[in-house]
């Protein structure tokens, strides 16, 4: 069987140079979507030993959880422990999502001219769920100087040329 | 216009999608024939206070908003969750 290469979709692409900060794309990871089952919220939080709240970002054995969306949470990185789909769908989102790394001491400022909400509610580490101009995106808040940019694979080009 | 969402906070108006008047959360009675005419057709259009349903695209809450038509207001926002 032939054994395909991963590769991220924005790996052949140019990023463009920004001033005072660094973009990368970040290698591609294994994303898993947990969105718990109605009335199973608390069975689910018991079970994972956690679950992040609104713009939460919560770190349970190796395994970033991130909050993105109303009763919905990604998990970046490793295996999830078993016997959670009886609490919750999980759903494989690996190829669906591409990530950005935005560094540096401009990284707050350049991000504040194309998202609309105030980044400076953001106190490290969170997460947010809003629009980059007018592409949907989950924007990670890793410390005061660095964001993650997550968006649709489809919509990569358009994301960069925004940034 | 910021709207407040129940998950994210205040947030733009360029992340809701607007949904229309809250009036929609109460259907008439099956049977009531005028009830239906007046809840498919007439629109009350209050100048003042006025409650009206948003999304919020991001995050995918539905929101059901109060503010004041005169003045601006943004009042307040509860999840359509319970919000009947």
């Amino acid at each position: 069987m032939i054994k395909l290469k991963e590769t991220s979709a924005v790996a052949q692409l140019r990023l463009p140079t920004l001033t005072g900060c660094t973009l990368r794309a970040l290698p591609p990871v294994r994303i898993t979507s947990i969105a718990p089952y109605p009335g199973q919220m608390d069975a689910l939080r018991a079970h994972l030993g956690g679950f992040p709240a609104p713009g939460e970002v919560v770190t349970l054995q190796g395994t970033d959880l991130v909050w993105a969306g109303r009763d919905l949470a990604f998990a970046f990185g490793a295996d999830l422990p078993d016997g959670l789909d009886a609490f919750c769908a999980l759903c494989d989102q690996s190829d669906g999502w591409c990530g950005f790394a935005l560094e540096g001491a401009g990284a707050g400022a350049l991000l504040a001219r194309r998202l609309p909400f105030d980044l400076r509610e953001m106190t490290a580490p969170a997460s947010a769920r809003s629009v980059l101009d007018h592409l949907p995106v989950l924007v990670v808040r890793r410390s005061s100087d660095r964001f993650e940019i997550w968006v649709w694979r489809s919509m990569v080009q358009s994301a960069l040329a925004r940034l | 216009m910021r709207l407040p969402c129940p998950c994210c906070g205040w947030r733009d108006l360029r992340e809701f999608t607007y949904k229309g008047a809250a009036d929609a959360l109460h259907r008439p009675a099956p049977d009531d024939a005028s009830g239906w005419d007046d809840h498919l057709h007439n629109r009350t259009n209050p100048a003042g206070e006025t409650r009206d349903l948003w999304y919020h695209d991001p995050c995918g809450t539905w929101v059901c908003v109060t503010r004041d038509t005169v003045t601006h207001a943004v009042i307040s926002g509860v999840p359509l969750e319970g919000a009947r």
